[in-house]
């Protein structure tokens, strides 16, 4: 930790915490530098590792040949299939144990003579310098017996499987009769969307420091599941997990594509236990492109009827994703279209293909980013042919209880967020017309779209330390990928215990700590926050006992009764850590969260509202104006939440106009792996973009915390292509939004 | 990237003469593409001869009106120099137009000259390219086009030619001086670039053992009304689908004369000649000006994913002539 130490309590005491816009507590040591990420530790005797990649997407290993890299000089590896020591194939994901779920694929990298995916990592060079690796690496001659790959995820769409239901995430669903009133609808719109694959670009690409000493291991990894990290690598190595320390405590943005143990983070470890030296495997930009999966392309199909006031008869919504013969899981494309609007008659399904590709992972609301592109840009059109307000028919077709299920929805602020929204936005000077509003040579569009994502929890073990001198340590291995969670946790627990802010000390990303969540779903602060709350409570009931025996008055001050109790401190733990504690927490948990949804639809909500202006001449899409106006339940930090929102909306605007792996359709290879061709949003893309919270508590979560991470993107890519319609009276049904579309 | 030997001559003679008896070596300026391009195994010189230490770096006004750049300008100070921005628009606006500030600090105007395509699969060593191996095949042909060319391409080779600047220099009609053991001798700019032909590898007249000493830029009262129109996929840090760099003079309500030139589209810096001739004494409408544009690409070859760029061009043509004539008439 490099956070610095606990101040002792100010003598005014800020009255107000939680909600507060609080600087980030590692804000000085990020814009300085001070910060430590995962490749910037320093070992004595540091060896560096590069991977070399199959270039096949199908296939067999026929002869490696590593001289020429071994020739390069300060090489001490090349490790291939035919030296690496054996390894434990991965674990199968279960959910029996949450762990297991890292396993992004099922491949024994370096065990292994078979080719899965064109980028597969099949060795490793290690040597002195990064240099020195790197060339070895480019050196290794590797000939193939190559098998035909099935590799075009359009091409192979009609060979689709139909998706089984899982109890946490249900893949199909219906009511009444869908088809059939989608038939007999006065008015109709039947869709048909494609979104492309998409790639995650965090800015520090992902990188391990490994170092063996005898047969303990401490990993500096980027991730945003240490403990899953732990697990999987004692399972791969062989090792007891209590062997092993992993240490993350700043990652340099994850967005999902860091919650698996990829390929890199397994090779690190490898690499120091075949040298006996501490080795740092930093991935290359091309090198996440190749071995780290990214969202799925999708092919999607919406259909809608209504009547002619606008109130929805049929809602379908089917989608079709990707994912690895090795790997990867099904993309809930539909999910939200499950508790948008209010139709008589639904039906969502899925079905996914099979590819000889690297597994596609959780990218930023994974499934509804996507999928409410289609949903959204749907209903819009649907608005146009029914010549009403797309906010309107929104509101005509906004449900009181979860349209498929009935269940009653925690809270659900979407009226507000529309009404806040259309007022601060100005959307009454929008002429509906498209191709109505100018300004200059550019076409002017304004578009809105609905943001949905579901609210999860997760178990959180914590200690909760109270000093005699007023601070406050809060001990929990929870992530910090940007999101502010050290900040805002702090908040909590200086809101729970009524201390300062500045009083509270709070230590994560470490497995030596308690055993915090995977960071998740938009689960963290949720989930963490529940834990400190109980902690508080039982601080709180032991400070009275405390003053009991020793004669002080309970509403003393803590620091006043440990003193005068003879006591330096006292600490309230959450959770048990031991393998028992550990699965009797998750019984606990599944069967809370269970139970809990079963009677409640949690989940964070907003409305989009975008501008943009095209340019008459060329088709260049500019969004020049944006507001967000969302519903997380209780703000914990006005500050953070809101840049959270935003950077979803920035990630969002990515996938709507810019964001497109191109995979080659013969030999199954990324061909634009790396910033220059792969086009993220630059600063001149973004405008300032306003965000605002409705800021009520939901009454169902710890302090009535909704998850803040990933509803900001859910709905973007919709906004803009209905904004772009606006303006120009095209609607593009592919992502991205490109020119030439428009043209 | 392989071990190599790195010198860094400080005056010319010793430059060229490094560069003739070393063995396979290259000039390095700015390094802003060739390490990229050493880093990926496509250049793999054993000798770099650092040129950043000669002294030419500097623009200097000559006494027939014309502009001296010497080739280790940075490209961010040949943008913002007056001299340029007064009477070049076209060019500061290309430059900046190009890659970021970062790159443009470090970027030389003789380093720019003799930037390399961005084919995705000349950057990538496991598929077939005629550029980067000669005899190997394009695979580009069947594979993902909407980076590259229309015009002067050929069956061996459609890679488009990145550079912004390049495309305002072809405009203005520069002239490059180079300088060898062998003497030293001026290229005009529209000679500099060639198509690929059957020898896609080959990009420049530039023989290997000459050095980039300069640039000239002739005296032309026709570049203050100039303009560079660069349209890509992202406001900024995009290389161009199509780009234009025009100068108009309209007398009355025609067109006295016209300088055309188009990026993102061609093989090479495309000067639009045929265009040119078109816009002759052509009326300085909408529908002129795209019936030079149409002049011009009457020869344009497409791919299914880039067929856009015909009509792209066309307007962005028409939209920067359009401009022009609007801003020749104030």
């Amino acid at each position: 930790m490099t956070q610095a130490p606990p101040q002792p309590p100010p003598t005014r005491t800020r009255t107000r915490v939680l909600g507060e816009p609080l600087n980030r507590v590692d804000g000085h040591v990020k814009t300085t530098g001070a910060a430590r990420f995962s490749a910037e530790y320093h070992y004595p005797d540091i060896a560096h590792a590069a991977i070399v990649h199959a270039t096949i997407s199908r296939g067999r290993i026929t002869a490696i040949d590593a001289s020429a890299a071994l020739d390069v000089p300060g090489v001490h590896a090349v490790i291939t299939h035919e030296n690496a020591p054996r390894m434990q194939p991965p674990p199968k994901p279960s959910i029996l144990n949450l762990a297991t779920l890292a396993s992004p694929t099922s491949v024994n990298y370096l065990n292994t003579d078979e080719v899965h995916w064109n980028g597969q990592p099949i060795a490793v060079a290690v040597a002195e310098t990064l240099d020195a690796a790197r060339e070895a690496a480019s050196r290794v001659r590797v000939t193939y017996d190559a098998q035909p790959a099935t590799a075009d995820f359009e091409r192979e769409q009609p060979n689709a499987i139909p998706q089984k239901n899982s109890p946490i995430m249900p893949a199909s669903g219906s009511k009444g009769d869908a088809v059939a009133a989608l038939a007999a609808a006065e008015v109709s719109v039947d869709l048909r969307f494609t979104t492309p694959m998409q790639n995650h670009n965090a800015l520090e690409p992902h990188a391990t420091t490994a170092a063996w000493d005898g047969d303990t291991l401490t990993v500096h990894d980027s991730t945003q599941a240490i403990d899953w990290t732990r697990q999987h690598l004692a399972h791969k190595f062989g090792i007891k997990a209590g062997d092993i320390r992993v240490v993350s405590t700043f990652v340099g943005g994850a967005f999902g594509g860091k919650g698996s143990v990829w390929p890199g983070t397994i090779l690190a470890v490898l690499a120091a236990r075949v040298t006996g030296r501490p080795v740092r495997l930093m991935l290359t930009r091309e090198g996440v492109y190749r071995t780290v999966g990214g969202r799925t392309p999708s092919a999607q199909r919406v259909a809608l009827g209504a009547d002619r006031d606008g109130q929805l008869t049929a809602l379908i919504h089917s989608g079709v994703t990707q994912v690895s013969r090795v790997g990867g899981g099904p993309e809930q494309v539909v999910s939200q279209s499950r508790h948008l609007y209010d139709a008589e008659n639904i039906l969502v399904e899925q079905s996914q293909v099979p590819l000889d590709a690297l597994p596609n992972t959780s990218m930023r609301a994974p499934g509804e980013a996507i999928g409410s592109y289609a949903i959204e840009a749907a209903m819009d059109e649907l608005a146009y042919r029914l010549d009403l307000d797309p906010i309107e028919l929104r509101m005509r077709n906004e449900p009181d209880r979860d349209p498929l299920t009935g269940k009653l929805f925690a809270r659900r602020g979407l009226r507000d967020a529309y009404a806040l929204g259309a007022k601060q936005f100005r959307w009454q000077d929008r002429t509906p017309a498209p191709g109505s509003m100018r300004d200059g040579r550019w076409l002017v569009g304004m578009g809105v779209a609905t943001a949905y994502h579901p609210s999860w929890q997760f178990g959180a073990n914590l200690t909760v330390r109270i000093d005699a001198d007023g601070t406050v340590l809060v001990r929990c291995a929870f992530h910090e990928m940007g999101m502010g969670g050290a900040t805002a946790y702090a908040q909590v627990a200086a809101h729970a215990l009524g201390v300062p802010f500045d009083a509270v000390r709070v230590e994560y990303g470490d497995t030596d700590l308690p055993i915090g969540p995977a960071a998740g779903g938009s689960a963290q602060t949720a989930s963490v926050t529940s834990s400190i709350l109980e902690a508080a409570a039982k601080l709180k009931r032991d400070l009275r006992k405390l003053a009991q025996r020793a004669g002080v008055s309970p509403t003393e001050p803590p620091t006043t009764i440990l003193t005068r109790a003879g006591r330096d401190h006292l600490t309230a733990t959450v959770g048990s850590d031991t393998r028992l504690g550990q699965i009797t927490g998750q019984v606990r948990f599944m069967t809370k969260f269970l139970r809990d949804r079963r009677r409640y639809m949690k989940a964070a909500c907003g409305a989009h509202f975008c501008e943009v202006k095209v340019d008459q001449d060329t088709g260049e899409i500019r969004v020049t104006r944006w507001l967000g106006v969302f519903d997380i339940g209780t703000v914990v930090n006005a500050k953070t939440a809101a840049s959270q929102l935003r950077g979803g909306i920035v990630m969002g605007i990515g996938a709507a106009l810019g964001e497109e792996t191109l995979v080659d359709r013969d030999t199954g290879r990324i061909v634009n792996a790396n910033l220059s061709e792969y086009h993220v949003p630059v600063h001149a893309d973004i405008p300032r973009i306003d965000i605002e919270c409705l800021g009520d508590p939901d009454p169902t979560m710890p302090l009535g915390v909704l998850g803040a991470g990933e509803v900001g993107i859910v709905g973007v890519a919709a906004a803009v292509a209905n904004a772009v319609h606006h303006a120009t009276g095209r609607r593009v049904y592919d992502l991205p939004i490109t020119l030439d579309k428009v043209l | 990237m392989k071990p190599l030997t790195y010198l860094r001559p400080t005056d010319v003679p010793s430059a060229v003469e490094a560069i003739a008896t070393a063995p396979n070596a290259k000039f390095l300026g700015g390094g802003t593409n060739l390490v990229d391009l050493m880093r990926g195994d496509i250049e793999q010189p054993d000798t770099v001869v650092d040129v950043t230490r000669l002294p030419l770096a500097d623009v200097t006004e000559l006494s027939n009106g014309a502009l001296h750049v010497g080739a280790l300008v940075r490209n961010s100070h040949l943008a913002a120099h007056p001299l340029i921005r007064g009477r070049y628009p076209m060019l500061t606006q290309a430059i900046l137009a190009g890659a970021s500030g970062q790159l443009r600090n470090m970027a030389t105007v003789g380093g720019n000259l003799l930037q390399r395509t961005r084919c995705h699969y000349f950057y990538d060593t496991t598929t077939a390219c005629n550029k980067r191996t000669p005899g190997t095949g394009c695979a580009a042909l069947t594979g993902f086009t909407r980076n590259h060319a229309i015009l002067g391409t050929s069956t061996q080779c459609i890679a488009t030619s990145p550079s912004d600047m390049c495309v305002a220099l072809t405009a203005l009609d520069a002239t490059v001086e180079v300088e060898s053991t062998r003497g030293s001798r001026r290229i005009a700019m529209g000679d500099f670039h060639v198509e690929p032909g059957d020898t896609p590898h080959v990009e420049t007249t530039l023989a290997p053992d000459e050095l980039i000493t300069a640039v000239e830029l002739p005296p032309l009262a026709l570049a203050r009304n100039s303009r560079y129109r660069k349209v890509r996929d992202r406001a900024s840090y995009a290389f161009a689908l199509v780009s234009v760099a025009a100068a108009l003079r309209v007398e009355g309500d025609r067109v006295a004369e016209a300088r055309l030139a188009l990026g993102g589209v061609g093989t090479r810096p495309w000067r639009a000649t045929k265009a040119e001739e078109a816009l002759r004494d052509a009326a300085a409408t909408d529908e002129s000006f795209m019936a030079a544009a149409d002049a011009e690409l009457a020869s344009a070859r497409t791919q299914p994913d880039n067929a856009f760029k015909v009509d792209l061009t066309r307007r962005t043509i028409a939209a920067t002539l359009r401009t022009l004539s609007q801003g020749a008439q104030k």
